[in-house]
């Protein structure tokens, strides 16, 4: 393996890293805050894509605007499952929480399996980012650069408002105390509703970017949140600095089996949380308790 | 006496069985759809096929003989368990007479296995394996629509001929991809090619950069597609992505179903040559299938694999009907062999002697979003491949059903 190759197969592992990052950053923050572990995930993701399918091949609306609507449509649809569903569950085990979700997955995708079949509808590349530049070991598309540069971007932005904000250090303290911060007058009913809204919204934002990719089909979704979990478990559940570099991580990690022994791509990484739960059962940046 | 009475009261149901094997087995000719109806092959054939198996019983005016047919369909997951324990419920609990489609061929031989196992028949239409009329034939199975040869010898052998000589493979891993790259390679090397390499990957993968990087970097002038269903179609958007078509690289996509043009969209897949045995679009007869199947299905146009459902499950109860019995599986393909087949979607044919349905096969190239008149125009023919030349010849066959 010359060093060229491998340097083209790390920068196609950060490409994937970034929607493992991305995805597993919102179930990060959902599972942080609800303590639900969000099994619908994937199934809004995949409905961010077919939003921005919809949104082209239906109202001629591009993939720009999509990029803004999408979330918007899916966060609303987060916030209806949180106000009506999520909500009556959260004084009971949290298997009844991803025993729901898990059950709304089968229904989203279901239905969108029987209006789309599975071989999934045709999205072109925007534009703007068709075409790519030759940096002499690879052709790098245009557009993965994109999807790496703005998902770090949302990575950040994510991270900074959790973690530097005033609303963030409300989120965090509704995660240690919910009773005590409703006693200083906060309203943590709604923070909480905010909060699975917006963990939905950046599943869409995820869908919309994948969706000239990969096709937009109803399988999309089921495919990857396997791996997305693994890479919550591994990164340490509700650890939102974790599930970003975790998700980087091991896409490279990921990218690099596919190259040495390609047939166990698709289990490396569970072989490698096996190991970090034998480890460090708290996953990597996880705190015990 | 009584006791008598009582033994013939007991050995009375055991011998009910007997009398009814020789005409239809529980009164009914029950027809098992076995596919894939929820992962990446459901749209090549899943429910598309259950609906085709009963066009084909409504054919006969859901009867033959006077004995109602009834078609039921289950989903296998490409999984060769869970397809082989479908089959084994279906023959020994549900009465099942017939198995078809069985797409994925893992599970199409386990499939196979157990058929002769229990003396049943079993059509496949959605398997690509030539194994399954090669070193696993059985006196049970026919495999109607394609094979990996034939796929070899039409699209394989084209690109050969067109001068591309040194190929790199991407291969599904298992029994499918694995066949479909033996039978390729063989054509390359036997037309003066060269096989420089291939990358294997897990059925259903999402992303095909880092396997199509590999095929660059071997600088082979084709990139052969040796998989099917969402792993061709995105291993074809991560190619014209990464510019492998545009730096000079050929793919050649060695099964490509309609549905998947359909959901590459003809931007992406123009100019793409593929072999199929049946396109909705050839004649008038294939037309009118298309449109009374489509008018079930969404609007949308069946593929090969739900054509050879419809067609193979034709030709069974032609042979059950001039049998008058449906209890004997190896009796009831025997007829199938003995009788010439002939319907409206792959016109007259013959099954031969280890299992092999044989039919012409075409070579298509997808047209160019300004060729195409709307949805699902998506072939243009060039070549006939006649029946003779279509299938792997029996002097080569390793099936020991057939006798040299």
């Amino acid at each position: 393996m010359s060093t060229q190759a491998l340097f083209s197969q790390l920068l196609i592992g950060l490409i994937n890293g970034s929607f493992y990052a991305l995805l597993s950053l919102g179930l990060a923050i959902i599972f942080g805050l609800l303590n639900v572990i969000n099994f619908c995930h994937g199934a809004l993701y995949m409905l961010g894509a077919l939003v921005a399918w919809y949104l082209l091949e239906h109202l001629g609306i591009g993939y720009w605007w999509a990029l803004l609507i999408a979330p918007l449509v899916v966060g609303l649809l987060g916030v209806v499952i949180e106000r009506t569903m999520l909500r009556r569950l959260y004084g009971l085990d949290p298997l009844y929480g991803l025993l729901l979700t898990f059950g709304l997955a089968l229904v989203i995708q279901g239905i969108a399996r029987n209006y789309f079949g599975v071989s999934g509808e045709p999205y072109d590349i925007p534009e703007q980012l068709t075409g790519g530049r030759n940096l002499g070991f690879m052709f790098l598309p245009n557009y993965r650069t994109w999807v790496v540069v703005f998902s770090v971007v949302l990575c950040g932005l994510t991270w900074y408002l959790t973690e530097r904000t005033r609303l963030g250090s409300y989120l965090r303290a509704a995660t240690e105390n919910p009773l005590l911060v409703q006693a200083f007058g906060i309203n943590v009913p709604r923070l909480i509703t905010i909060t699975y809204g917006l963990g939905v919204a950046l599943a869409a934002v995820a869908g919309v970017m994948a969706a000239p990719i990969y096709r937009v089909s109803p399988l999309m979704g089921a495919d990857l949140i396997i791996v997305v979990f693994a890479v919550v478990v591994i990164g340490g559940m509700g650890s939102i600095l974790g599930s970003i570099i975790t998700g980087f991580a091991l896409g490279v990690i990921e990218g690099l089996t596919k190259v040495f022994w390609p047939e166990a791509s698709s289990t490396v990484i569970f072989v490698i949380m096996a190991i970090v739960l034998m480890v460090r059962p708290a996953g990597l940046f996880g705190r015990t308790t | 006496m009584r006791t008598a009475s009582r033994l013939l009261a007991l050995a009375l149901p055991c011998l009910l069985p007997l009398t009814a094997a020789a005409q239809m087995t529980g009164n009914v000719i029950k027809i098992g759809v076995l596919n894939d109806q929820s992962g990446l092959y459901a749209d090549l054939g899943g429910q598309g096929s259950v609906v085709a198996a009963k066009m084909a019983a409504e054919e006969f005016g859901g009867k033959v003989n006077g004995v109602p047919i009834e078609v039921i369909g289950a989903d296998h997951q490409n999984k060769p368990d869970i397809g082989s324990g479908i089959a084994t419920k279906w023959y020994d609990v549900d009465g099942v007479d017939v198995i078809v489609d069985v797409p994925n061929s893992g599970v199409a031989l386990a499939v196979a296995k157990v058929t002769a196992d229990k003396n049943k028949v079993f059509i496949d239409s959605g398997a690509a394996t030539s194994d399954l009329t090669g070193k696993n034939c059985t006196p049970n199975t026919v495999h109607w629509t394609y094979d990996t040869w034939s796929l070899a010898n039409g699209t394989g052998k084209e690109v050969v001929r067109a001068g591309g000589k040194t190929w790199f493979f991407l291969t599904a891993d298992y029994a499918f991809g694995k066949a479909l790259e033996r039978d390729t390679s063989e054509v390359v090397v036997a037309n003066g090619g060269k096989v420089l390499g291939d990358a294997i990957h897990p059925l259903s993968t999402q992303d095909f950069s880092s396997f199509l990087l590999q095929a660059q970097s071997s600088k082979a002038q084709v990139i052969g597609l040796a998989n099917a269903g969402g792993d061709t179609i995105n291993s074809i958007k991560a190619a014209a992505e990464f510019g492998i078509v545009s730096g000079g690289q050929k793919l050649a996509g060695l099964l490509v179903f309609l549905s998947d043009v359909h959901s590459l969209g003809l931007k992406t897949a123009q100019g793409l040559q593929l072999t199929n045995s049946f396109y909705w679009d050839r004649d008038a007869k294939t037309r009118a299938f298309a449109e009374k199947w489509g008018a079930r299905m969404n609007g949308r146009r069946p593929t090969m694999v739900q054509a050879g459902v419809y067609a193979g499950v034709l030709h069974y109860l032609k042979a059950v009907q001039a049998l008058k019995a449906d209890g004997d599986g190896k009796a009831v393909v025997e007829k199938m062999k003995a009788m010439p087949t002939d319907d409206p979607l792959f016109g007259k044919g013959t099954i031969r002697a280890d299992g092999r349905k044989i039919h012409p096969m075409y070579l298509y190239e997808v047209k160019k979003p300004s060729e195409s008149k709307g949805p699902w125009d998506y072939y243009k023919l060039i070549k006939e491949i006649p029946a003779a030349e279509a299938f792997r010849p029996l002097s080569t066959s390793e099936c020991p059903l057939v006798k040299k």
